[in-house]
């Protein structure tokens, strides 16, 4: 990987980085719920009278709950891109050792 | 294309199997029962998403068979569909959070109908242990995320290429569009379910594109701009695994 390359990347992270944080710096009261929760509520003013006819299979506790199972989804993907990745590089590397 | 005989027979029975769900919807769209989507249009969405899980179990099963190597690149496709998909980022239009798909670059890099298995996987997981999406909503939400956005990304993808776009950017834009196209299809599909007594389906389609699409244009950026630099990555390192599906393009 060349520097261009490098630079090019850690920019495009910044730039995602930023995207990410820049509304959280806006002066505004909102607490950035869930769009899925915006449309719960979209649905009711559409047809007040209406009722979920099913209800999830397992009923979490709490927040903390919710998030540690969210970041348990994220830990099993970011594992098997480390891994692979992990994988890949070294591979190179040493292909490039072995060539010399 | 030539199908086994046990290919054949997954198709016939998938394709089955939608026709009498398609039957049932029918059936059931007489007493529609309340909820988020009515019974009819789950079981349709349903119906409309299982020849494409058997088209995509058939093509995973010829990755396998066939490029044995690019097999690591597909697990990690999936995994890279789980880490997205668990990321609820804030977005400055709509001032809610959403999180994105991470189905686009799966679908560029092994073609669409893949991801339609790996992305039901990443929903199971979410509606099982989350409570995040829903078991009955569950073929809506295959369709719009498994199916109907990793088309679009590979679609744009075969597009800008055809316009000689740089790959990177290519894979870039198409995720983000196909991310993005997620989100129209889900308002599509709230807006048939609960059409406003005002204005109709129309007027709820524009109800739910405000809340979904309009917030999901950040995060479509982020999706797009995130697979961009993943593909970098994979150019500088995993370029024997590229070569065997096709998508090593010498630098000019």
């Amino acid at each position: 990987m060349n520097k261009k390359t490098v630079i090019t990347i850690l920019v495009l992270l910044l730039i995602c980085v930023g995207i990410a944080a820049y509304p959280l710096l806006l002066p505004s009261d909102s607490d950035f719920g869930g769009a899925d929760g915006k449309a719960e509520e979209a649905i009711l003013a559409i047809d007040p009278g209406y009722e979920p006819w099913a209800e999830s299979p397992i009923e979490l506790p709490g927040g903390e709950t919710e998030s540690l199972l969210f970041c348990l989804q994220a830990v099993i993907g970011a594992v098997v891109i480390g891994f692979g990745f992990g994988y890949l590089v070294a591979r190179k590397k040493y292909n490039r050792q072995a060539a010399e | 294309m030539q199908y086994t005989k046990n290919e054949r027979w997954l198709l016939t029975a998938a394709l089955a199997g939608s026709f009498s769900l398609g039957l049932a919807a029918t059936a059931g769209a007489m007493h529609i029962m309340e909820g988020y989507l009515p019974v009819g249009h789950c079981l349709l969405w349903g119906a409309v998403c299982l020849p494409f899980l058997a088209w995509g179990l058939i093509a995973i099963k010829r990755i396998v068979a066939r490029h044995r190597k690019a097999v690591l690149l597909l697990a990690m496709m999936g995994a890279y569909a789980f880490v997205l998909s668990a990321l609820k980022i804030p977005s400055a239009l709509g001032m809610s959070s959403s999180h994105p798909t991470g189905t686009g670059l799966g679908a560029v890099l092994f073609g669409a109908p893949v991801m339609a298995v790996l992305g039901i996987i990443v929903l199971l997981f979410q509606a099982v242990l989350l409570a995040h999406g829903g078991l009955t909503t569950l073929g809506a939400n295959t369709f719009s995320m498994a199916i109907a956005g990793p088309f679009v990304s590979w679609g744009a993808y075969a597009l800008l290429k055809r316009c000689r776009v740089s790959q990177p950017v290519s894979v870039g834009i198409a995720c983000a569009l196909g991310d993005l196209f997620t989100y129209v299809v889900t308002s599509l599909q709230l807006g048939f379910a609960h059409p406003s007594e005002v204005g109709g389906v129309g007027a709820s389609i524009a109800e739910f594109m405000g809340i979904f699409a309009v917030t999901q244009i950040p995060l479509a950026v982020v999706e797009g701009i995130l697979s961009a630099v993943v593909f970098l990555l994979l150019q500088s390192f995993a370029k024997p695994e590229l070569r065997e599906i096709g998508m090593l393009q010498e630098v000019r």
